[in-house]
């Protein structure tokens, strides 16, 4: 949409005027929107969850996805591909090797992948001794139920 | 609407006093931290009943926890979106949580633990999303705040943690030490003098990354950036959050001197300018939450260069909020068309500046 002042420029910010016949709203373009005083607004980003979504489609390729399921709560890697969520922690097990490669090749925007000792200093739950995922096999959850 | 914030600790607003470190610049600095209870599914795979099993195992944990008895829980699930609007506005919920975007699901269990420093998200993305706010630029505190209530929360709830991956999350962007901090910054100077462009740019170029007034997704408005680390595996918490407050401090530093060209250069431009934005939220009988915030930017700026008297932080802090929508409905004890609201925005502004000019 063209800024409603100069008809040149996009618009970027909406504006409430107030005159003797009353008040309208007037679609402003950066610089029109400049000479009354106001600061157009500046585009944020793309959401983080965009950039990783391309990445995790780019690394993870259409071909593995039907093969690997997790047993804990049914997700696939396609799932995983679509939405980039797993669906609990055991995928990151039947996942694995997927994932490995996908946080070693950082998306676009983080700074870098895993490449030190990725434990964190204070992580309580496993030193007071409750073991993660890892460390247990994972099984499916209320089978009767179904996933 | 039946939900009154105020009964919450503080009104979940401990962050907005205007105290702290750089308080001129800096608006609020804020700590989360990701985590999953082991032995469910995610709460976007989890079913009804499991979600209902993590908030109450939550539930039982946070009363046995000292710091946390004097915390309100609230079943967000069982508010009308008004009053989870008014959450979110509150930046007490997100997004998400308080299933505000078009064709979202509200997730039965959603639920938030709100104490005086920190709140708790129950069934957001991740099961628990443990987040500490504080006023000024304080990234130790707010950590220390997150860190105490997350280590007391891990002696009672058992974490989904992998000896390699750390901390494990639903999107593996979390993942390692599920640490998001993000710190909230005025920088009309940097974007008057068409600086804020580079800054941006170089922001993205160190690892961290900027969000508007409402985190993820939401526009850059009123000048305010939220500056925030992007990588959260593969570093220790303390050196994400040293290498974020040493990149704002320079963005401060950047923005101070851009202040100084101003008044340097164009000194009466800028006061007229700022002054007219005074004038405007003074005299207005109606304005858009937008405007509103441009103008505010500008007193804001106006108050910081000691341009304008008798404005505090606090007073220009309560104007950022209390000027939202779902915050003027429940002024007016309805739910008010954006019409109306503009109305009752510029009324609310105007009382409050006279209030302070007296």
């Amino acid at each position: 949409m063209l800024c409603e002042v100069c008809k040149e420029n996009d618009v970027v910010i909406t504006v409430t005027e107030i005159d003797g016949n009353g008040v309208r709203q007037v679609r402003l373009c950066e610089q029109c929107a400049a000479e009354r005083g106001l600061q157009a607004s500046v585009a944020a980003p793309p959401p983080a969850v965009t950039d990783f979504l391309q990445s995790v489609q780019q690394h993870i390729s259409p071909s593995q996805t039907d093969a690997v399921r997790c047993s804990f709560c049914s997700s696939t890697l396609r799932d995983f591909r679509q939405t980039g969520r797993l669906g609990c922690p055991y995928c990151y097990t039947a996942f694995e090797q997927s994932l490995r490669e996908l946080l070693r090749k950082p998306w676009p925007g983080a700074a870098q992948g895993p490449r030190v000792h990725w434990r964190t200093g204070w992580a309580r739950s496993t030193d007071s001794g409750i073991a993660g995922p890892a460390a247990r096999a994972p099984r499916a959850r209320d089978p009767e139920r179904g996933i | 609407m039946s939900f009154d914030p105020e009964t919450l600790p503080g009104g979940g607003l401990g962050w907005m006093d205007g105290t702290g470190e750089q308080a001129g610049v800096v608006l609020s600095t804020r700590v989360r931290l990701a985590r999953n209870v082991e032995g469910y599914a995610f709460s976007g795979r989890a079913r009804e009943g499991e979600r209902l099993r993590v908030l109450s195992q939550v539930r039982d944990a946070l009363s046995a926890i000292p710091a946390a008895r004097d915390g309100v829980l609230v079943r967000v699930d069982q508010l009308e979106e008004t009053d989870r609007l008014l959450l979110h506005e509150r930046h007490v919920v997100s997004k998400e949580l308080a299933a505000l975007d078009a064709g979202s699901h509200l997730r039965s269990g959603a639920a938030v633990h709100v104490g005086r420093d920190v709140a708790i998200m129950v069934n957001e993305e991740d099961h628990l999303r443990i987040q500490a706010m504080r006023s000024g630029l304080d990234l130790e505190r707010a950590f220390a705040d997150a860190r105490d209530i997350d280590v007391e929360l891990g002696q009672r709830v058992p974490f989904a943690y992998h000896r390699e991956f750390g901390f494990l999350t639903a999107c593996p962007t979390n993942v390692g030490t599920g640490l998001r901090a993000s710190v909230l910054v005025h920088l009309p100077a940097l974007v008057l003098t068409k600086e804020i462009g580079r800054v941006l740019v170089g922001l993205q170029q160190v690892g961290l990354t900027y969000r508007g007034l409402y985190g993820e997704g939401s526009e850059v408005i009123g000048n305010l950036f939220q500056i925030s680390n992007q990588t959260t595996l593969g570093k220790s918490e303390q050196d994400l959050l040293d290498y974020l407050q040493d990149i704002v401090r320079h963005v401060i530093e950047k923005e101070l001197e851009a202040r100084k060209v101003l008044l340097r250069d164009a000194e009466y431009i800028l006061e007229d300018k700022l002054w007219r934005a005074y004038g405007t939220l003074r005299y207005a009988r109606s304005l858009s939450f937008e405007e509103a915030m441009n103008f505010l930017s500008g007193v804001r700026l106006a108050t910081g260069l000691k341009l304008i008297d008798g404005l505090s932080v606090y007073i220009l802090n309560e104007l950022l909020v209390f000027t939202q929508s779902a915050h003027l409905s429940a002024r007016e004890g309805r739910v008010l068309t954006e019409d109306e609201a503009s109305v009752v925005r510029a009324a609310f502004v105007r009382e409050t500046l006279e209030r302070a000019a007296q």
